[in-house]
C-alpha cells in the first residue's frame, strides 16, 4: 500500500485536489520568480512530478515563531502553502501533534529513515555562551540538537534573520552568545533565507528549487540570488520620487501623504537585498514601504544594530559633536601657540638683523 | 569585516575621526595664518580697502580677461567644469544635503539625481582632462610634485566611488557606499594639510589682495 509518505510531489498535489493546470501554473511561477527561462517550466514540472516528498526536520531555536507564522498564516490556502504541505514535515515544535518523548522520537526516526537525504530547516539563532544553556529542548542544548540533526542532512535551510545571521538574539550586547547556523555548520550546504520574517513564497520557492535542480545559486551571504539579487530601492515603486528629489520629511507631512520617497526617514531600501518590492506580502497586497514606513533592512546582517531605523543612510551614526568640539578647541589652541612661536621667531630675526651697507660689501671683497 | 560592519564603521567612528582631524586642521591652519599678522601699512590710504576686498572675493569667481581666456582656454574650461561639477555633486545631491543637514542643521533644495549624475560624469571627465594636461604639458609636468598627483587622485576617488555606488558597478551598493564614504573621509583628513586648504583660504587671500590694492587705489 502506498502511504502518504511514499507519494511523489505530483501525486500528493493531486490528492490535495490541485489540477494539472494549477500545477503547471505553479511551475511557471516558480520558474519566473527564480529568474529561470520559460523553457525550464516542463523540466520543473517533470522533476517535481517525480520527486519524492522530502523529509523535513524543522528546528526552532532562539526565535519568535514569526517565520512559521509567516509561512502558515499570511496566505489563504495557496499552492505555495500546499507545496509546503506535500513535503513530509516530520518534526516541528509548533505544528506537530506529538509532544515530549514522542516528538523527539519522530525526529530520530526521520533521521534514521532518510539518512543523508533529509532537509533541516532552522529558524532561530543558536546560543553558544556558557555551554549553550540559554536554550534547551528535551534536556539538550540547541547546539547539541543542531549538531546531531545536521550530521545526516542533505542540506540546511536557515529560515529567518536569526538563523541566517543571528538576528535579534545576537543584537548588541548578545547576552546568550547567539550565532547563526552558517557559523556552526561548515560541512553541509547552508541556504540562508533571511528576513524578519522571510517572504513565504521564497521559502517554498527554495524548497521547490532544491527538489528540481538542487541547491539554488547563492550570493556572498548565502542567500538565493533569484530572490535576493536586487535591492528594495531598485525595485521600489517610490524610486521615481527619490530620483526627482521628492522626499517625505516627516511621517505626516504633505510628502508622506503624496507617497514620496522615505529615504530621509531612514529607509534602508538602498542597502537591503530582498524581494519584498516585487513579491509583496499578504497575498501580494503590499509591502512595508507601500504601507508608509521605510524599509528597516531586516534581511541584512545585524539589521538591529545598523545605526537606527530612522536615521537616513547618509547620516553619521556616532555622537560626533563632543569630539568635533574638542578638536576645534585643540586646533585653535595649538594654532595660536604655533602662531605666537612664529611671531617670536620673526621678532628675534628682526632684532638680530644686521644692516649691510655697500661699504660692508666692499670691505668683504677686499679682505 | 562584513559589509554591514564596514558601513557602520565609516558612518560611525570613521566619520568621527575624519571630522575631528578636519576641523582641528582647519582651526590650526587659520590660527597660524592669522597670528602671523601683517606689517603696518605706512603709505597714505588712497581708496576704500574694505569695499575693494569684498568685491575681489566675488569678482575672481569670474574668468579673467579675454586674453588670458584665449591663452589658456583648456585650463579655464576644465578647471571651471570640475569646480562647478564638484559643487553641484557635493551640495545639490539629496543624500549629501541630508548629511550636511544632520551635521550642521543647514538645509537647501536639491537637484534630481539624473542631473547630479550628469555633473558627476562632467566632473570626472574634467579631472581626467586636467591630469592628461598635467602629464603632457612640459612646464606643468616639470612643476608638478607628488602631492599634486595625490590630491588629484584623492579628489577623483569620492566622485568615482559615488558614481559606482549609484550605478551598482563592481561591488554591492553597501560596500561601494562604504568605500565612497571612506574616500571622502580620507579627503577630509588631508584637506587642511595640503594645497586643498585653498577651498577655505581663498576667500581670505582674495579679500586681502583686494584690500591692499584698494588702499593703494589700484584695481585688483
Amino acid at each position: 500500500m502506498t502511504t502518504r509518505k511514499d507519494l511523489t510531489v505530483g501525486e500528493a498535489l493531486r490528492t490535495q485536489g490541485i489540477s494539472r493546470r494549477g500545477f503547471l501554473k505553479f511551475c511557471a511561477a516558480t520558474a519566473s520568480m527564480m529568474a529561470l527561462p520559460p523553457s525550464s517550466i516542463p523540466a520543473i514540472a517533470a522533476a517535481l512530478e517525480k520527486a519524492r516528498r522530502p523529509s523535513v526536520i524543522w528546528l526552532s531555536f532562539q526565535e519568535c515563531t514569526g517565520c512559521t507564522e509567516s509561512l502558515t498564516r499570511s496566505h489563504a490556502p495557496s499552492i505555495e502553502g500546499l507545496i509546503f504541505n506535500v513535503i513530509s514535515l516530520d518534526y516541528h515544535h509548533t505544528l506537530q501533534a506529538a509532544s515530549g518523548d514522542a516528538a523527539e522520537e519522530a525526529r530520530h526516526t526521520a533521521m534514521k529513515e532518510n539518512d543523508g537525504k533529509y532537509i533541516v530547516v532552522v529558524d532561530g539563532s543558536i546560543p553558544v555562551k556558557d555551554g549553550g544553556v540559554y536554550s534547551t529542548i528535551a534536556g539538550m542544548t540547541n547546539l547539541e540538537i543542531l549538531k546531531e540533526t545536521v550530521a545526516g542532512a542533505a542540506a540546511v535551510i536557515a529560515v529567518g534573520s536569526c538563523a541566517a545571521f543571528g538576528g535579534l538574539p545576537a543584537a548588541n550586547p548578545n547576552p546568550t552568545g547567539a550565532v547563526s547556523v552558517s557559523e556552526l555548520v561548515k560541512d553541509k550546504p547552508v541556504v540562508n533565507i533571511p528576513g524578519c520574517p522571510p517572504i513565504p513564497v521564497v521559502i517554498s520557492g527554495v524548497i521547490a528549487h532544491f527538489l528540481t535542480f538542487g541547491l539554488p545559486e547563492l550570493d556572498n551571504l548565502g542567500r538565493p540570488k533569484a530572490f535576493y539579487g536586487t535591492s528594495i530601492h531598485d525595485r521600489c515603486y517610490r524610486r521615481p520620487f527619490y530620483d526627482k528629489g521628492l522626499f517625505a520629511e516627516t511621517f505626516d507631512d504633505e510628502g508622506a501623504k503624496k507617497g514620496w520617497c522615505l529615504y530621509k526617514l531612514g529607509c534602508k531600501g538602498p542597502t537591503t537585498y530582498n524581494a519584498c518590492a516585487t513579491m509583496k506580502w499578504n497575498n501580494g497586497t503590499s509591502f512595508p514601504i507601500e504601507a508608509g514606513h521605510g524599509c528597516i533592512g531586516c534581511s541584512e546582517p545585524q539589521f538591529w544594530d545598523a545605526g537606527g531605523f530612522y536615521k537616513a543612510l547618509a547620516e553619521p551614526t556616532g555622537n560626533f559633536t563632543t569630539t568635533a568640539g574638542v578638536a576645534v578647541a585643540a586646533g585653535a589652541a595649538l594654532g595660536a601657540a604655533s602662531g605666537l612661536l612664529n611671531r617670536n621667531k620673526q621678532k628675534q630675526a628682526g632684532a638680530e638683523h644686521e644692516t649691510v651697507t655697500a661699504d660692508n660689501l666692499e670691505k668683504e671683497q677686499t679682505s | 569585516m562584513n559589509e554591514v560592519n564596514f558601513l557602520l564603521w565609516v558612518r560611525g567612528i570613521g566619520f568621527d575621526i575624519a571630522l575631528a582631524i578636519f576641523v582641528f586642521g582647519i582651526m590650526l591652519r587659520f590660527m597660524e595664518i592669522l597670528w602671523l599678522g601683517r606689517k603696518p601699512e605706512l603709505a597714505a590710504v588712497r581708496g576704500n580697502g574694505v569695499a575693494s576686498g569684498m568685491r575681489t572675493v566675488f569678482s575672481r569667481f569670474l574668468p579673467a580677461d579675454s586674453n588670458t581666456l584665449k591663452r589658456s582656454l583648456f585650463m579655464v574650461v576644465a578647471g571651471y567644469g570640475f569646480h562647478i561639477g564638484l559643487f553641484v555633486v557635493i551640495f545639490l545631491f539629496a543624500p549629501h544635503a541630508e548629511l550636511i543637514e544632520s551635521v550642521t542643521g543647514l538645509s537647501w533644495p536639491t537637484l534630481p539625481s539624473p542631473i547630479v549624475d550628469f555633473f558627476t560624469v562632467l566632473t570626472m571627465l574634467a579631472l581626467m582632462a586636467l591630469l592628461w594636461r598635467r602629464l603632457t604639458h612640459p612646464v606643468l609636468r616639470f612643476l608638478s610634485t607628488g602631492e599634486d598627483y595625490l590630491m588629484l587622485l584623492l579628489t577623483f576617488l569620492p566622485v568615482l566611488t559615488g558614481y559606482m555606488a549609484f550605478h551598482h558597478l563592481f561591488l554591492s551598493y553597501g560596500w561601494m557606499l562604504g568605500l565612497h564614504i571612506l574616500s571622502v573621509e580620507l579627503l577630509l583628513i588631508v584637506i587642511p594639510f595640503t594645497k586643498l586648504i585653498h577651498m577655505f583660504t581663498l576667500f581670505m587671500a582674495r579679500w586681502y589682495s583686494g584690500f591692499m590694492a584698494g588702499q593703494k587705489g589700484v584695481q585688483s
